[in-house]
């Protein structure tokens, strides 16, 4: 049997919901038999493959990079998860939109700034008007809450989809924690 | 002159008589019960959990936040449980797919209202609306998020008010009149804008009828109320304090 | 006061006003008042003194004429002419012209259907009557009906004519008013109240305050015997702080009642007492409803709590409490004076008697009317409200305000009655009636009424304070052009979810002029949604903003 091909990726989060995945820890070993990383921040892979089962989506949607690569792995992903909180309910990047981007940008990149104090032009990803949870742009076909999601969570959801079940996550972790 | 404020006294109802004893159907189940007791009441004693947020022991009921909604067999009308008293041979049904559903769409609404964002708030894992969205399996919300700027009033000495979590259930208002006796909570605005205030809009910290007892901030079921010097996830509440004073003021009255 | 004082009271008031040869009649209610029909009124007396005819012609204020469109409005009495578009400078011509033909500028008997084709049972002495002399209002039998009910009848007897009648709450759920009262006068209490509902908030509505401008002693006269059929002492007329001319005209028509001994202490001789107070609202919709108006009343903030238990159980401070809306008790001296099989001959099967609309929108004759129940929706539209304005196509009729449904064309030939209103999806509600033509975007409307229902929710249950947000934001984005594919579904289920599961009225009603638009008028949805085009041309969408 082939090994589940999954992609993974962190969009405007702060990388804890991957963190919280690689506290599966021992028993990543023995994911390791039934699972193949072929996209992630984990492994180096510049482009997205084709052909991905599984793709777990962390962070909120804040950008336009963050929106190209989303719709990307829609594209090429059987199954979608919404992974973490910022992802399904764009949590803390969330908290920026009852201000304008300039705004916000105005406070990173000036105001709190030592040095330099200009809004970034180039190499930094233009915001979109609103941190959105990913579902608001492509369809999810699972939501895995908590911020981050424990780590025994992340391991019996994915066990569970690679015995064919339906994972039912909610009952296991919730919003916040 | 003191108005006889809604339910608080079931007795005054001229169509109940608190002695007789009904019996009726709880999800096909017999249970009989006093007719001044409400069906959420009865729910409970029967160890059926029917979700509510506005409804807490101890205070006047408000039927505002229609979680506890039921149905009743013949009526197309949904009722709130904590407010519903039952009938003879009535049936109703607490966890019916149709009402479990609206149930989740309400709680979505509530999140999309203010900003409750659960991993930074001082009641992360001791919340009232985050543990309903386990109870209800709220995975997401489906609807838009209104992103509403809302203030914090850090002025009192002791406690503070962050309106991004407040969820307008009215407890710190009913606490304070009904229990306190200062009425320092009420309301103000209308619809969305609706929002808790201190006397008369003032800050918290400048009130002169606010006793600092605190009792809004235990029955607050999220983080909007909370004690100053609380970080993420550790401002616990202690609520046995309202049946215990509910008690003894009965046996005064008596 | 005797039958006999009261008989005399009236009998002197026509001796007086037949002495006139000639009666001209300004109509004094808002709509005219603020075209300057003070001023004409004033004009016209002042021509009647300069030119010395005092003794044979009088000038006298009334109540609403119905044609707002066409104020300020003149009656000339008893010749029977109509005179728009009065000014003060008409003043001299109006009077040369008395006695013979009408100065044909002014004539309105252009709009005749507008006044024949009416029926009048609640408005019989708006424009007839002086609203601020209770003399007048005797003159044409009032307060008989009192009389009757205190020294002929018995409670049991007034309210069995009531429901004979079929007289069903004219407020918009329509409730058979017989039944309330009788749930009322079983409820044991020494302490009662009736409350008038006068808190008229629908956007285009104006039948509530018309009558307590133009007749404010019918309304006085409904609530009395009201009390003494149910057994209340008190009363209170809650009308809305906007309505200054009403609340004026009700408190002198209060004080004059009560000197007359038609209100107060012992009412004809009775033992019966009954005091009316006026309460004045500070605007808002909600307070329409009945446990937020009693709300409102005691001094609390006006938001509803659920019923059960019903006001005729725990009302006012607890007590048992009547509530019904202006026009309920507008229709009951008639009822009682004429008895209620009289009252029942007019109308349909079950919708009894008349109903006063406020005719508004894109029509010809925007105005008050009454017409009998059950008369069809094209004769009001086309012959009371003589067609569309500048020719152009009928779209739509929205009835019941905020809580109705827009009704379209193919169902022009209905009967206006509670039950046909209910079954095309609209209420009759309290007699709004906006008239919608081909320039009218429906979405629009639909947002127009959602958005007025978001910010008068008062915020106490959560569907209506969150979800009439959601479904208004909705409704923004694709009167803006930004509208996706699945909003059509997104707002189904919204406003099933706002009607199901809301507090009171106010919310559960919230969601029909979306839902009746999205049932009659999808295409126009689809066109702005999937073509980025408004059918009536009114949303403006601006096509360099990119929707996501």
């Amino acid at each position: 049997m082939s090994r589940l091909k999954i992609a993974t990726t962190w969009l405007d989060g702060c990388s804890g919901c991957h963190m919280s995945f690689l506290d599966i820890d021992e028993r990543l070993l023995e994911l390791s038999d039934k699972i193949e990383l072929v996209y992630s921040p984990l492994v180096d892979m510049k482009t997205i493959p084709e052909g991905i089962d599984l793709a777990l989506i962390e962070g909120a949607v804040s950008s336009e990079a963050d929106k190209n690569e989303l719709l990307k792995l829609r594209a090429n992903s059987k199954i979608l998860i919404s992974f973490g909180d910022c992802a399904v309910t764009a949590n803390v990047p969330g908290m920026r939109n009852h201000f304008s981007v300039n705004d916000t940008l105005s406070r990173a990149y000036v105001e709190n700034s030592d040095s330099g104090k200009c809004l970034p032009s180039v190499s930094v990803p233009k915001l979109i008007e609103f941190a959105r949870p990913v579902h608001e742009y492509v369809l999810v076909d699972f939501f895995l809450p908590g911020c981050p999601p424990p780590a025994d969570v992340i391991f019996s959801t994915l066990c569970e989809l690679l015995e064919g079940k339906t994972p039912s996550p909610i009952t296991k972790t919730r919003f916040g924690a | 002159m003191r108005y006889p404020s809604f339910l608080q006294r079931t007795a005054d109802r001229a169509d109940v008589q608190p002695v007789r004893v009904l019996t009726f159907s709880i999800n096909g189940v017999t249970v009989s019960a006093r007719e001044d007791e409400t069906i959420l009441t009865v729910a409970r004693q029967n160890g059926i959990s029917i979700p509510t947020l506005c409804h807490l022991d101890g205070l006047s009921e408000r039927g505002a936040c229609r979680l506890c909604i039921v149905e009743i067999k013949g009526s197309p009308k949904l009722s709130p449980a904590c407010v519903t008293l039952p009938r003879q041979d009535m049936e109703i049904i607490t966890h019916s797919d149709r009402v479990m559903d609206y149930r989740r769409k309400i709680l979505e609404l509530l999140f999309t209202e203010r900003n409750h964002v659960c991993s930074v708030c001082v009641s992360n894992g001791h919340c009232d609306l985050q543990a309903l969205t386990v109870e209800l399996g709220m995975t997401h919300v489906h609807y838009d998020y209104l992103h509403p700027q809302q203030m914090v009033d850090a002025s009192h000495e002791r406690f503070s008010v962050d309106h991004n979590r407040c969820v307008l259930c009215q407890r710190c208002v009913r606490v304070c009149d009904e229990i306190e006796g200062a009425h320092t909570w009420d309301v103000m605005g209308r619809g969305h804008l609706a929002k808790v205030i201190t006397d008369l809009n003032e800050p918290w910290g400048e009130s002169t009828t606010c006793t600092g007892c605190g009792k809004c901030v235990q029955v607050c079921p999220t983080g909007a109320l909370s004690e100053k010097g609380k970080s993420v996830a550790e401002m616990t509440k202690k609520r046995l304090f309202l049946p215990y004073l509910k008690l003894m003021r009965g046996e005064e009255e008596r | 006061m005797t039958i006999e004082e009261l008989q005399e009271i009236g009998k002197i008031e026509k001796e007086k006003q037949d002495g006139f040869k000639h009666r001209i009649h300004v109509c004094v209610a808002a709509g005219c008042l603020s075209c300057q029909s003070g001023q004409v009124k004033e004009a016209l007396e002042k021509e009647v003194s300069r030119r010395g005819q005092e003794s044979w012609t009088s000038v006298k204020g009334v109540g609403c004429l119905g044609l707002c469109t066409a104020g300020p409005m003149v009656a000339i009495e008893p010749d029977g002419i109509l005179y728009q578009g009065v000014s003060v400078s008409d003043a001299s011509d109006i009077l040369e012209a008395l006695g013979g033909p009408a100065v044909s500028r002014l004539d309105c008997s252009a709009h005749m259907p507008f006044f024949t084709k009416q029926k009048k049972i609640v408005l019989e002495n708006c424009g007839k009557i002086d609203p601020e002399s209770i003399e007048d209002y005797i003159a044409e039998g009032g307060y008989e009906g009192l009389y009757n009910a205190l020294r002929i009848m018995t409670p049991t007897g007034v309210i069995e004519q009531i429901s004979k009648g079929g007289l069903r709450g004219r407020g918009g759920a329509g409730f058979p008013t017989g039944l309330k009262w009788t749930a009322v006068s079983k409820t044991k209490s020494n302490i009662k109240f009736v409350v008038c509902n006068a808190d008229e908030g629908d956007p285009g509505a104006f039948m509530d305050r018309s009558v307590l401008e133009s007749d404010p002693h019918r309304v006085l006269e409904g609530m009395a015997i009201a009390g003494f059929a149910v057994g209340a002492n008190y009363g209170f007329i809650y009308v809305r702080a906007e309505y200054p001319l009403a609340v004026k005209r009700v408190r002198t028509a209060i004080a004059r009642a009560e000197r007359l001994g038609v209100l107060g202490r012992n009412i004809f001789n009775t033992t019966f007492n009954f005091d009316i107070t006026v309460r004045l609202g500070a605007g808002a919709f909600v307070c329409g409803e009945e446990t937020a108006l009693i709300a409102s009343i005691e001094g609390r903030r006006g938001s509803p709590r659920p019923r059960p238990p019903f006001p005729s159980e725990l009302g006012l401070w607890g007590y048992p409490t009547l509530i019904n809306n202006v026009e309920t008790f507008a229709n009951v001296p008639p009822i009682i004076r004429k008895g209620g099989d009289w009252f029942a001959a007019t109308g349909t099967d079950k919708s009894k008697g008349t109903k006063v609309f406020a005719l508004a929108g894109r029509v010809n004759n925007t105005g008050l009317i009454e017409a009998p129940m059950g008369t069809k929706l094209r004769e009001i539209v086309f012959d009371i409200g003589g067609g569309i304005l500048e020719g152009r196509k009928f779209k739509a009729v929205q009835t019941g305000g905020p809580s109705g449904g827009c009704i379209p064309e193919q169902f022009l030939d209905m009967s206006m009655d509670y039950e046909s209103l209910a079954k095309v999806g609209s209420i009759m509600g309290s007699g709004g009636l906006i008239v919608m033509d081909e320039t009218s975007c429906m979405v629009d409307v639909a947002k127009f009424f959602i958005e007025f229902c978001m910010s008068e929710s008062c915020g106490k249950c959560v569907p209506c304070r969150v979800g009439t947000v959601q479904i208004y934001n909705v409704l923004k984005r694709i009167t803006e052009g930004k509208g996706k594919p699945t909003d059509i579904g997104l707002l189904e289920e919204l406003c099933d979810l706002v009607k199901n599961t809301s507090l009171c009225g106010l919310g559960q009603t919230a969601p029909n002029p979306v839902l009746s638009t999205l049932n009659y008028f999808m295409d126009e949805y689809r066109a702005h949604i999937d073509d980025k085009v408004c059918p009536a041309g009114t949303c403006h969408f601006n096509h360099t903003e990119e929707s996501q």
